[in-house]
Parts: C-alpha cells; structure tokens; sequence
C-alpha cells in the first residue's frame, strides 16, 4: 500500500506552506500530476457515460482493466499494458453492440463478476498473496512512478483528442440516435470510439483511484455537474473542475492521514453528491442551472403561440 | 452532413429550389419493405412544393416505413421513387425529419436550443469554435426557435420540457436546415386533443409559408383534416392517395380498412371519420403476411 507517512510536518493552515510541503515529494508530484490528468479526463469522458446511460457498461470496462492487468503481471508483461488491451478490446465489443448493451444487464453483470473472479486468480497466482490484487482494486496512487505519470498523460491525452473530435455528433448521437442517424451521422462508429476513448480513461484512472472505485472521477462529478448546470460545455467543465477538486483535496487530506487517498476521493466525491440531492434549493438549481444565469439574460419573454 | 450554414429559409422558393421538376417526391408503382414480402406495393403519387400530406393507415400498415424509404433507411423492392428530383439516400440535407417519439433524457444537462442546434451542426466534427459562423448559426437555431414559436422553453431542460414543448422544438430543429421536403413521424401521438390541433395547424402555416412538402404520418385523421391538402392512405398492403373530399368518404375508407367506417358531417360542413376509434388502439390483424415491425419502431 501507500507509503504512510509518520514523519511530516502537520497541517498549518497556509496552503502556500502546505502545499509546498506537499509538493517537496517526488511520489506525491506524481501523484498530483497523474491524478489531475486523470480527473480531468474523467470528468470529459463521464458527462457522456452520463448522458448516454451507460454507467453500468462503463464499470464493467474499468473492471475488465483488472484481470488485464494482472494477466499482464503474470506472464511479464507490464500491468498497463494489459489493462489497456484488455478494456481496448472489451470496449471495441461493447460499442459494436451499441444500443444492445444497455438493457442487457444481467449479460454484463456475469461478465463482470467473471472478470473479476479471473483477476483475483491471476494476481494470486503472481504474488501469492493478493496486495497485487488490492492496488488494482482500490488504486495506490502514491505509488505512481513518473513512468507510469508518462503513460497516464498518454493515454488521457488520447482520449481527450478523440472526444475533442466526435464531440458534435457524439453529443447528437448520444441524445437522438434515430434523427442522427437519418442525418447520417456514423453512429455505430461513434459508439466504437465512445467505448475506446474510455477504455483509455479507465486504463488511466486505474492507477489513481482502482478498478472499483473509478466511479468517483467518472460518473459522480458528472452526475454532480448535471444538476448544477444544463448546458453541455459547462457540465463537462464542472464535472472535470470537481474531479480535479476532489483529487486534490483527497490527495493533501491523505497526506496528513494514515488513510489511503482513494478513500478521501471518493468520500469528497460522495459528500458532494449528496449535499447537491439534498441541499434546500437545489432543486431550484437543477431547474434553473445554477450557471444558467448566464443565458437566461438572451431569453426571449414572448409567449408561446 | 447538414446544409450550408448561409441557407437562409426562403419564403418563395426560386425556380431552381424546385428542381429540375415540380415535384418533391414522386413514386411510380413503388413497393417497399424490411423483408422479401414488401409491406405495401403498387404507391403512385406525387408530393408538389408547398403541399401538406397526411399519412394515414393502421398499426403496422407501413406509414414510417415510407418516411423510411424517403430518407433511404429502407430499400425499395419495386417501381421507382425519386426525392428532391434523385433517387433515396441517407443524410439528404434537403430533407427534415421528426422520427416517432422516443425517450429523450430526463435529467441530462442539455437543452432545447442544443437539441435544435443539431439540426444545423450535429454531423460537424469537432468541438464548436467560437467566431463569425458561429454566431451565423446561433441566429439560424433563434430563428427556427421563433418560427415554432418554442421562444420561452427553448433554454429549459429536455427532460423539464412537455410532449407538445418538446415535438416543437423537434419540428424546429428539422426546420433549422432550411429542408425542402419535412417528414414527421406521429408528431400528434401523445398529445392532447388542443396540442394536436396547434402543432398541425403551426405545420401547416409553416409549409404554406416556406413552400415546404410535408408528409405527416397521423393516426387519426380528425385532427388533420382542416388543415390538409391531400391524404395518403396505406391500408392492407395498399396505397390510396387524394384530396380529402376524394379519399375521407365513407366507401373508400369501409372498403381500405375492411370494415364500417362512416365519415360525417357537422353543421359547418367539416369533415369527421367515425368507426376507426378500435383501429388506434386495436390494430386489425393485416390481411397477407404479418408486418413485422423494425426494432427500432417498437410498437407504442
């Protein structure tokens, strides 16, 4: 696991300080550079899993990341590598199945719990002991090497490019496919490169916050995102803006904690979550769009005919 | 993908708008199906500029799948069909379509303008860069808003958005690239009996206005009948097309739909088809092979 630090200086309430102390750390340099990197990607990435309904799909991938990952250890190929042919592949199968995958839950949740069943056999077969496992599982981002930092920007640059590119007609397709597809947007080749760009993002965030726990950068400051605005390019924005937050954040909290950042991160994450559901006015907010002040000045007043 | 931004809806078409001849669609003799057994065969008709079509039939009869022909979804399995003076293909840009109503997002972040907006630039690559045709576009979606009259609910939420809110926004964005030839799918289904009569008469001044063909797949002709210019009837595998007075009368439609319909007549002369309430919500088992729906059409 992490290395848990029982000698640093304690938290001073100067961020600058802080920070700096923080920062003196190779490991946590990298730590905060793969993880902003991932966030940023998941919070791009996770608007779509949002919007297309596909959260459940979306966690099986992440999931076929580990006994990709553990495959990969076991016959000596790097981890990454695996993980990345594994959820290219599965993701490949999923987009060409398209519109079949969503409501076919049950086929997806025997998959996946196959999947993950095969993981958990290679990782005890390499180490014979299931730490390999648990890092896979629930991310061990203090132990991200500048090698892995290079990978991580790799492929999250990728997968932000390609959704740079499709974002018009994936954003056409994933709300209408019938009309996007009569207008002959390539909606099944949209579909492929949706679930590829996010096999690339899984693969990245594994290493930051576990094959398990990714929903927290992908799918929460999304959901988060989709009630506090209603236009797509704020929602994307603020839904990156609040992955990299919590990153942050969780990440400068486990630093002074004996506790393993995934947690902070995917606490930060919930906490938020629940405070915009529950929170007096946020339904007001959700309805109006708290940063849908800003078009609301150009709305016509006249009545409908 | 979509049309050049600069096309300004026309009020009057030029004469070159209209094509080498004056019709929007004409079929010869045309069949059409999924399978090897066409679903309907033996459609003669032309669709003239400006004219206001209701499609009209029971369950299964076939309506969307000649809006599916049209756009070149569906292959033709005999005669010949030609749109916009050219044989089908998918992606015509002169072509607005309204598909069947379907389950948009409820709580998504995205709104109607955006929804409208891919009617002009959904095909785009790319992220929408700021700038000059950026603006162009943004003015041609307002304009398309305001045609439909859609102004006050157009920056709400999709899923905060009523079925008639929501079929007007869907009308403006096959609207918005300036089509010559509009399909609409059931834009009437699902709505309230005040709704049906607004949106077919907005569909109608639209079409008058910018000499639009409109083909409107309807289930019940009572709502369109005020507004109409011709009526198409597909009805156990066959086609009959007409100006209402023509087609709605009490034989020709007794002897489409096999059984007693009676068309009727109130004090100021309008028009009312009485006998086929059962057929919308009990289709008649066809004669011929069964239909069998496509997948994406699943049965409302």
């Amino acid at each position: 696991m992490a290395v848990h630090l029982a000698v640093v200086a304690g938290f001073s309430w100067n961020p600058l300080s802080d920070a700096s102390a923080i920062l003196s750390w190779q490991f946590m340099r990298s730590a905060y550079e793969a993880g902003t990197v991932v966030a940023l990607v998941s919070g791009v990435v996770g608007y779509f899993v949002v919007l297309r309904r596909t959260a459940f799909a979306a966690h099986a991938l992440s999931d076929m990341g580990f006994p990709g990952a553990a495959g990969a250890a076991l016959i000596g190929v790097n981890p990454v590598v695996g993980m990345l042919v594994f959820t290219l592949t599965v993701g490949a199968v999923m987009g060409m199945l398209g519109e079949r995958v969503r409501g076919r839950d049950t086929v997806v949740g025997i998959v996946l719990a196959f999947s993950l069943a095969l993981g958990y056999l290679f990782s005890s077969l390499y180490t014979g002991n299931s730490t390999e496992a648990f890092a896979l599982l629930f991310g061990q981002i203090t132990g991200v090497t500048t090698w892995d930092v290079t990978v991580t920007v790799a492929a999250s640059a990728i997968a932000l490019g390609a959704v740079a590119v499709m974002y018009r007609p994936l954003l056409f397709a994933s709300v209408d496919e019938v009309v996007a597809e009569a207008r002959r947007v390539p909606v099944r080749l949209l579909s492929v490169g949706f679930m590829l760009a996010l096999a690339l993002a899984v693969s990245a965030a594994v290493q930051v916050i576990g094959v398990l726990l990714i929903f927290a950068l992908l799918v929460t400051p999304a959901a988060i995102a989709e009630r506090l605005t209603r236009r797509p390019g704020a929602a994307i924005a603020c839904a990156s803006g609040l992955a990299v937050l919590f990153v942050w954040v969780g990440l400068a909290i486990a630093y002074y904690q004996p506790y393993p950042p995934s947690f902070f991160i995917v606490g930060l994450a919930f906490v938020t979550y629940v405070v915009v559901r529950v929170a007096p006015g946020a339904r007001a907010w959700s309805r109006r769009g708290l940063m849908g002040s800003w078009d609301t000045s150009t709305r016509s007043t006249s009545p409908p005919r | 993908m979509s049309g050049p931004v600069t096309d300004v809806p026309a009020v009057s078409p030029g004469p070159e708008a209209a094509g080498s001849s004056l019709t929007v669609v004409r079929a010869v003799g045309l069949a059409a199906g999924y399978g090897p057994t066409p679903v309907w065969a033996g459609a003669t008709f032309d669709v003239r500029p400006g004219e206001f079509v209701a499609v009209l039939g029971p369950n299964g009869a076939g309506k969307s799948t000649l809006l599916r022909v049209i756009l070149g979804l569906v292959p033709v399995r005999a005669g010949m069909i030609e749109v916009l003076g050219d044989s089908p293909r998918r992606g015509n840009a002169g072509i607005g379509y309204v598909p069947q109503s379907r389950v948009l997002d409820t709580d998504a972040a995205i709104r109607g303008v955006d929804l409208v907006g891919f009617g002009l630039d959904g095909g785009h690559w790319g992220v929408p860069v700021p700038g000059r045709a950026r603006r162009a576009a943004r003015e041609l979606v307002t304009a398309a808003i305001e045609s439909v009259g859609a102004s006050a609910y157009a920056r709400r939420r999709l899923g905060e958005l009523s079925g008639g809110e929501r079929q007007r926004l869907l009308l403006a964005q096959a609207l918005v690239g300036a089509p010559r030839l509009l399909l609409l799918d059931e834009p009437l289904a699902s709505l309230d009996i005040r709704n049906q009569g607004l949106i077919a008469q907005l569909v109608a001044s639209i079409a008058r206005a910018r000499s639009l063909a409109v083909l409107l797949v309807g289930h019940d002709v009572n709502p369109l009948l005020p507004v109409v210019d011709r009526v198409l009837y597909l009805a156990r595998g066959r086609v009959e097309i007409g100006p209402p007075e023509k087609v709605v009368t009490s034989a020709t439609l007794s002897r489409l739909y096999g059984s007693e319909v009676d068309v009727v007549f109130d004090r100021r002369g309008r028009r009312f088809v009485v006998g086929l309430e059962d057929e919308v919500t009990h289709p008649h088992p066809l004669n011929g092979p069964a239909v069998k729906r496509p997948a994406d059409h699943p049965a409302p």
